[in-house]
């Protein structure tokens, strides 16, 4: 769709001629190359395992700083009204945002981690197989993430807002498992259990594939920006 | 209906358009037909309800009643259709300052779907005059330039319809000459919608105008007809070299002379009955009873007035 792709290029030119991809990738990548080095001199064992499950947690913080500005600014600065009266449904509005998002997060933040791969070889041949399965996490949770932001960024025209709306809701995913205990062994336990984020990821870090951990994430991708575009169609009535 | 070109279907046809926001009700079913080619200006004070129903016309909210129709198709159910049709200028110009005036215009032209980007930039920013800025960012314009590029982004798909909130608004008087021409200039081909609060605006470049209050249509026809509607009676100003007691009271025994009252010294607002011109009676009177007759013309009431008239009386011309 030709207009999506014009909505996620203006998105991805806007990132870079603010100062926030640069500085968000570099603060990203300080930090996974500290975790890269020192799980490498405390374990000497050449696999992005324990990388990847401190990733998201860092991710966490750095992804709804990606999103913020998407639509909060749209909305504050009244770009919002160009959009909503061009002929593009809200959905590929919401949907041009979040590629914008994505891509940015694969080139600047995923991409630059990969000469990890290299310097593993040090210290013996990896074993390919968790790693390639390790990215795909990477990719997916990236993805599920921004999803989230991008919702939190569609409730309101303040990126600070946005961005602790979009942390709130992530930490409580992350956490959801935990109040399971509260409501004793049965459904609503078993649900909270599935919500949980990290649970569904640290199987694609060890190397093994599980489909309902891939539908897990293309679920969360899906659902998020589907409530975002129903805020913004919300919004119209107002 | 006066002044428009009734031949065909209406290109924007708005039937009973009602919008509640929350418990204020921002238009009272409010309907009106736009003709192709026609220049429609709506007028009315901050709140009136202009906003509102261009939002609702170009599809970015819809009505809470009511329906209305650009070139055939519904906005709210065909709203895609009806946006492929209309340039938009809204009250906030929409522009991302971070960009340049060409990149902006070519993410307009790409996201309405452009197939020839370059030549559709090229003329609209020829038609409003930002050509040697193309490479400036938005950021650093000034608000005349910023205008412009709304309006140029408005026009850049060609569209048939072009709905305008507040076009002129902080430009400097040269440039508002400038869009007034270039509006004019696109009747016919394309129709216009344009709000102002600006009188002058209406009467120089609209066909057409809907003056709009409270969220109601007080008052629809053309600049001219409108002030001659509102005013009821003719008025003729009269200037002596000095004002005397008995002055009024003589020009009131004048045939059709409804009343003369004295505005100051020397200067007397008569009012006729409408449709006559007493000028060469009174200017007789004048000559017979040696007052001195220095200045006697017909008055006609400016758009300010019949406008204030309208909006804050209670009484409404139909």
């Amino acid at each position: 769709m030709k207009n999506i792709w014009a909505i996620t290029q203006r998105e991805l030119k806007a990132y870079f001629v603010s100062p926030i991809a640069y500085v968000v990738s570099a603060l990203f990548l300080i930090a996974m190359g500290y975790l890269f080095a020192l799980i490498l001199i405390n374990t000497r064992e050449a696999s992005l395992r324990n990388l990847f499950s401190n990733m998201i947690f860092v991710l966490l913080i750095v992804a709804p700083a990606l999103t913020m500005r998407l639509l909060a600014e749209e909305q504050r600065m009244g770009t919002i009204e160009l959009l909503l009266t061009a002929p593009v449904h809200d959905w590929q509005v919401v949907l041009g945002k979040f590629l914008g998002s994505f891509i940015l997060f694969v080139v600047m933040l995923l991409a630059p981690t990969l000469y990890y791969v290299l310097i593993l070889q040090v210290f013996g041949p990896p074993d390919y197989g968790p790693i390639l399965t390790g990215y795909l996490g990477f990719v997916l949770i990236g993805a599920a993430y921004l999803a989230v932001g991008v919702f939190g960024s569609s409730v309101t025209q303040n990126q600070i807002i946005a961005f602790f709306v979009s942390l709130v809701i992530l930490l409580l995913l992350w956490i959801a498992d935990a109040a399971g205990g509260v409501f004793g062994p049965g459904a609503v336990s078993d649900a909270l259990t599935y919500i949980a984020l990290p649970r569904h990821f640290n199987d694609l870090f060890r190397g093994v594939v599980d489909t309902s951990d891939i539908v897990y994430a293309f679920s969360l991708v899906a659902i998020f920006l589907f409530l975002a575009t129903q805020v913004l169609q919300t919004k119209r009535w107002r | 209906m006066p002044g428009a070109m009734t031949n065909g279907t209406p290109t924007i046809q708005v039937q009973n358009l009602a919008k509640w926001y929350g418990d204020f009700e921002a238009l009272r079913q409010v309907s009106f037909d736009v003709q192709k080619g026609e220049i429609l200006g709506f007028l009315g004070p901050n709140g009136a309800g202009k906003t509102t129903t261009m939002r609702i016309l170009t599809g970015y909210m819809p009505p809470s009643s009511g329906a209305a129709r650009v070139a055939g198709y519904d906005v709210f159910d065909e709203s895609i259709e009806v946006r492929k049709r209309i340039g938009y200028l809204p009250e906030t110009v929409p522009l991302y300052t971070e960009m340049s005036v060409w990149d902006y215009l070519d993410f307009v032209a790409r996201l309405r779907g452009v197939s020839d980007r370059d030549a559709a930039i090229d003329r609209v920013m020829e038609m409003t005059s930002i050509g040697e800025r193309a490479d400036t960012l938005i950021g650093k314009l000034s608000k005349g330039f910023r205008q412009r590029v709304g309006i140029a982004q408005a026009l850049v798909h060609s569209p048939k319809v072009l709905i305008m909130d507040e076009p002129t608004i902080g430009l400097d008087p040269k440039q508002i000459i400038d869009i007034r021409n270039l509006i004019k200039s696109l009747a016919g081909d394309h129709t216009v919608i344009l709000s102002t609060h600006i009188l002058p605006e209406v009467s120089q470049t609209c066909s057409r105008v809907l003056i709009i209050n409270d969220g109601k249509i007080v008052a629809e026809d053309t600049p001219e007809r409108l002030s001659a509607r509102v005013r009821g009676a003719e008025h003729i100003h009269l200037q002596v070299v000095k004002s005397a007691p008995e002055i009024a009271s003589e020009l009131e025994k004048v045939q059709g002379v409804l009343s003369a009252q004295a505005r100051a010294d020397g200067v007397y607002e008569i009012e006729t009955n409408l449709g006559t011109d007493r000028r060469a009676e009174i200017a007789a009177l004048a000559v017979q009873r040696g007052w001195g007759l220095l200045e006697l013309r017909p008055v006609s009431l400016s758009l300010e007035e019949v406008f204030l008239k309208l909006t804050t009386s209670e009484e409404v011309v139909q």
